[in-house]
């Protein structure tokens, strides 16, 4: 499997760049629109997540990475968080030229700038409390978020958002602290919180707006991704309505709904919930328009072109791998697939055709036999091989045999621990005595 | 030495029925300081009295007269006329003093040890063993010395015959610790691992307030065999498992838990690197043997899961996935596998093809009904066993104080009262 995910890559460098291009797909990463698709804080850790990994993985795509650190340069200096301004010249290291030094001067004012709100907002917040009045303290609380977060420090952000929720009086104000809560919690990292803030505004007795409904299925489902449960996470991606737009443009795009969505779904279904939650949902298939490749691999796999349903998966991989959310799991994820078109191939017949199947699925008999061997010994796949005719015999288990296996053994095992535990129970029991006796 | 003849008398003349050797009993206990001081002058008294009619008063004399250290000449000379009582006393008469008896024949074993020739001891003690047993399913405190005798002299059959028993009364725990683990050792010697594990568990699972070095050994040899006999094993103990055992035994045992881990790695290189590694601390432990047998072990293992996955293998593939060196070398070791019946199969010397087949046997034969209704049986009579003792154990007073009362005794209750768990744990007062 590996060499040819090389040919993949390899194969995915060589096209030409420019075409009117879907934003995931064979070719290179356009990094320009990929990033028009984002705003705020997570257009620049998705940049500079791309910039990590063109840098470390010295690839040919140190352009690709150079373009990455411009973008995100440029995108900070609208911002106000001298910390990571600071970082990404680091990581420019002067290779854009002058345009793109430390500046020492705008770091100041910044600051500066800074440290003036923060006294104003410390004393606003200050009155205030002093005066009790609920909904001004929330705000307060709310612009102290603010500020932390547009200046990066997240934990405090975090905590001054969770602090507002003493003052909430409608449900509105709680949803509004779960979603800063969110948020800050995604760019953390701290999925536990994702979930535990998800479900706190779910709870929430008034009806939810469909675009804040939409925003906390991903939200839901970016914590299930990242804590590797993959059904969850398709289940909460396929849920997420039309209505998404790109009004979550601060974590996710519509398209990456998609993307995580339809590889999770793939990964983790069985054909016929596959059919229904994937192909036949109105609501998913807005999304997957966005990104044919996905939608089209999809089909693929339904109908049982695994050599080009494969095709796709390896054009996408590389563009997938730096993505900032699913890099992780791509391997996971691209393994299981195989393994279930692997499993759905072999399930129809009594015997199949290795050299078939090895052609089928563009691998070598060798390589095919070693991956259905792993499964079978997984017990994924009832069948064996008689590696001598290259063909796969379907194995039907025979049920009477079994039960009379499992009755054998089950007796003798419940004869074992009827014994042993009766013997340690007069053990006790002698000890208990013995205990007795001697207190007598 | 008049009040010895005056016994003597009294002796022959209260051997009779039960109530007289109640009598006795009561006479010898008075006597037996008095016997202990000059056991000398006894010598002259056993040829007076006959060991199988007047056995108990035989057990007191002769307890007294072998009292205290002897040389290897006397051990020579003792070790028939202990033989001797042992062989023909009367179960019935030696019941009223267990103790002597214990006494009197662990000191046959020791100067059995000591002329070092257990083999003379093994049937004098399975006697004694019988003759003491209350029930079949009663541990005297010989079984254990039996089974070392057993184990000494190699004679691994004679011991399993007393093994075969279901034991259930205990005298003394350590009785039990001792008994499981030789018991075990001999199952090992005649590779009945099944029966093996189930002894071993037994003295990992005991209850126990202290870990103790039996149970440490035992759990060592635990986790060989279940390596070689199922080809894994499982780190963690059974909830029942005293909080001892599972706090210390893995501390104890380390290097057999890397082992363990190593070997389900199921690479037998690096497997059989650690083994040479380690070769040292397994041979102090006396258990290279063993480690030996896990290692090839592996080899069945590994087998085994391909007939499984394939129909057809070439020896060349065989040999490439289990890592054995040649084709011939895996076409020995699968032509053992299939006379040993662990795994069924044809071997096709022409294009070196080995087919497996599946287990032929069908479940439709009398002898398969048979097991299958001998086997229900044997569970019916266990779980009325079970019941038997359960409604014992619901009247117990001492339980019923601990479970009901739990706040009167002050000691916390210690013990684990899930095996009998129909009466409710707390009570509302």
């Amino acid at each position: 499997m590996e060499p040819e995910d090389e040919i993949y890559e390899n194969g995915g460098g060589e096209q030409p760049p420019p075409r009117s291009k879907p934003i995931i797909s064979g070719e290179q990463l356009d990094v320009e629109t990929y990033a028009s698709l984002y705003r705020d804080r997570t257009k620049v850790a998705r940049l500079l997540f791309i910039a990590d990994r063109c840098d470390n993985e010295a690839m040919p795509l140190e352009a690709l990475g150079m373009e990455a650190l411009r973008m995100a340069y440029d995108e900070i200096k609208k911002g106000e968080n001298t910390q990571l301004f600071r970082e990404v010249v680091g990581k420019i290291r002067g290779r854009l030229g002058d345009k793109y030094e430390m500046d020492a001067a705008w770091c100041e004012t910044v600051d500066r700038r800074a440290e003036q709100k923060k006294e104003k907002l410390e004393n606003e917040l200050n009155s205030y409390r002093t005066n009790l009045i609920k909904e001004s303290i929330r705000m307060g609380y709310n612009d102290f978020g603010d500020f932390h977060y547009a200046h990066g420090a997240l934990g405090d952000a975090f905590k001054s958002y969770v602090r507002t929720r003493d003052y909430c009086t409608t449900s509105k104000h709680i949803i509004s602290m779960c979603m800063n809560a969110i948020l800050v919690s995604i760019e953390m990292g701290q999925f536990t919180h994702v979930t535990s803030y998800v479900s706190k505004a779910e709870q929430t007795p008034d009806a939810l707006d469909p675009i804040t409904v939409a925003k906390l299925r991903c939200a839901a489902g970016l914590a299930h991704l990242e804590t590797k449960k993959y059904k969850l996470a398709a289940r909460k991606f396929l849920e997420t309505g039309p209505e998404l737009g790109s009004h979550y443009n601060e974590v996710i795009a519509p398209q990456d709904v998609a993307t995580y969505g339809g590889l999770c779904a793939l990964a983790s279904f069985d054909r016929t919930e596959l059919k229904n939650k994937v192909i036949d949902n109105l609501n998913f298939r807005n999304f997957l328009e966005l990104v044919p490749e996905v939608r089209e691999l999809i089909n693929d796999f339904y109908s049982s072109h695994y050599a080009s349903c494969l095709e796709y998966l390896g054009n996408l991989k590389p563009n997938l791998l730096l993505d900032i959310h699913l890099h992780d799991h791509v391997e996971t994820l691209y393994d299981q697939i195989r393994h279930k078109a692997l499993i759905q191939y072999t399930h129809p017949f009594v015997s199949v055709d290795l050299r078939m199947m090895a052609n089928a699925f563009k691998t070598s008999v060798a390589g095919l036999e070693k991956e259905l061997e792993a499964l079978i010994t997984d017990n994924q796949i009832q069948a064996r091989i008689d590696s001598h005719n290259k063909i796969l015999y379907a194995r039907h288990a025979d049920q009477r045999n079994a039960t009379f296996q499992r009755v054998l053994q089950t007796g003798s095992e419940f004869d074992r621990d009827v014994r042993s535990m009766l013997l340690r129970a007069n053990l006790i029991k002698y000890d208990h005595n013995l205990r007795a006796s001697r207190k007598l | 030495m008049g009040s010895i003849e005056n016994l003597v008398t009294q002796i022959q003349g209260l051997s009779g029925s039960v109530d007289d050797i109640a009598h006795l009993h009561n006479i010898l206990k008075i006597a037996d300081e008095s016997l202990h001081a000059e056991p000398s002058a006894l010598s002259s008294v056993l040829d007076q009295v006959d060991p199988a009619k007047h056995s108990l008063g035989y057990l007191y004399f002769l307890e007294a007269f072998t009292f205290g250290p002897v040389s290897k000449e006397q051990a020579l000379t003792l070790i028939p006329i202990l033989a001797r009582f042992i062989n023909c006393c009367d179960a019935q008469q030696i019941r009223f003093a267990p103790d002597k008896f214990v006494s009197v024949c662990k000191r046959f074993k020791d100067h059995v040890l000591l002329i070092e020739s257990p083999l003379r001891g093994v049937s004098p003690m399975r006697a004694a063993v019988r003759k003491l047993q209350t029930t079949s399913e009663h541990l005297t405190t010989l079984h254990p010395d039996f089974l070392l005798l057993c184990i000494l002299s190699k004679s691994y059959n004679i011991g399993l015959s007393v093994l075969e028993d279901d034991i259930f009364d205990v005298d003394q725990p350590r009785d039990l610790f001792l008994y499981c683990y030789y018991g075990g050792m001999i199952c090992i010697g005649q590779k009945r691992f099944r029966k093996a594990l189930e002894l071993l568990h037994n003295v990992v699972t005991a209850p126990m307030n202290t870990i103790n070095a039996i149970a440490v050994e035992a759990y060592k040899k635990y986790i060989l065999v279940s390596l070689i006999h199922y080809g894994q094993f499982s780190t963690s103990l059974p909830k029942y498992a005293s909080s001892a055992a599972q706090r210390n035994l893995k501390n104890f045992c380390q290097p057999y838990i890397e082992l363990a881990t190593t070997y389900s790695s199921g690479k037998i290189a690096e497997f059989k690197v650690y083994v040479d590694t380690n070769r040292e601390k397994f041979d102090n432990d006396k258990n290279l043997g063993l480690v030996k047998q896990v290692v090839s072990s592996m080899y069945k293992h590994n087998i085994q899961r391909l007939t499984q996955t394939y129909l057809t293998l070439s020896l060349q593939d065989i040999a490439n996935t289990v890592q054995l060196g040649s084709p011939k070398e895996a076409e020995m070791h699968v032509l053992q596998m299939i006379q040993d019946g662990e795994i069924f199969a044809t071997i096709n010397q022409k294009d070196g093809m080995v087919r497996f087949l599946e287990d032929p046997e069908q479940y439709k034969t009398c002898q398969m009904i048979e097991r299958i209704d001998s086997s229900i049986q044997r569970i019916m009579t266990l779980s009325r066993k079970l019941n038997a003792m359960d409604e014992l154990m619901s009247y117990d007073p001492l339980y019923l104080s601990k479970v009901l009362f739990p706040q009167v005794g002050r000691e916390r209750q210690r013990f684990d009262f899930d095996d009998f768990d129909t009466v409710p744990q707390k009570f509302p007062i």
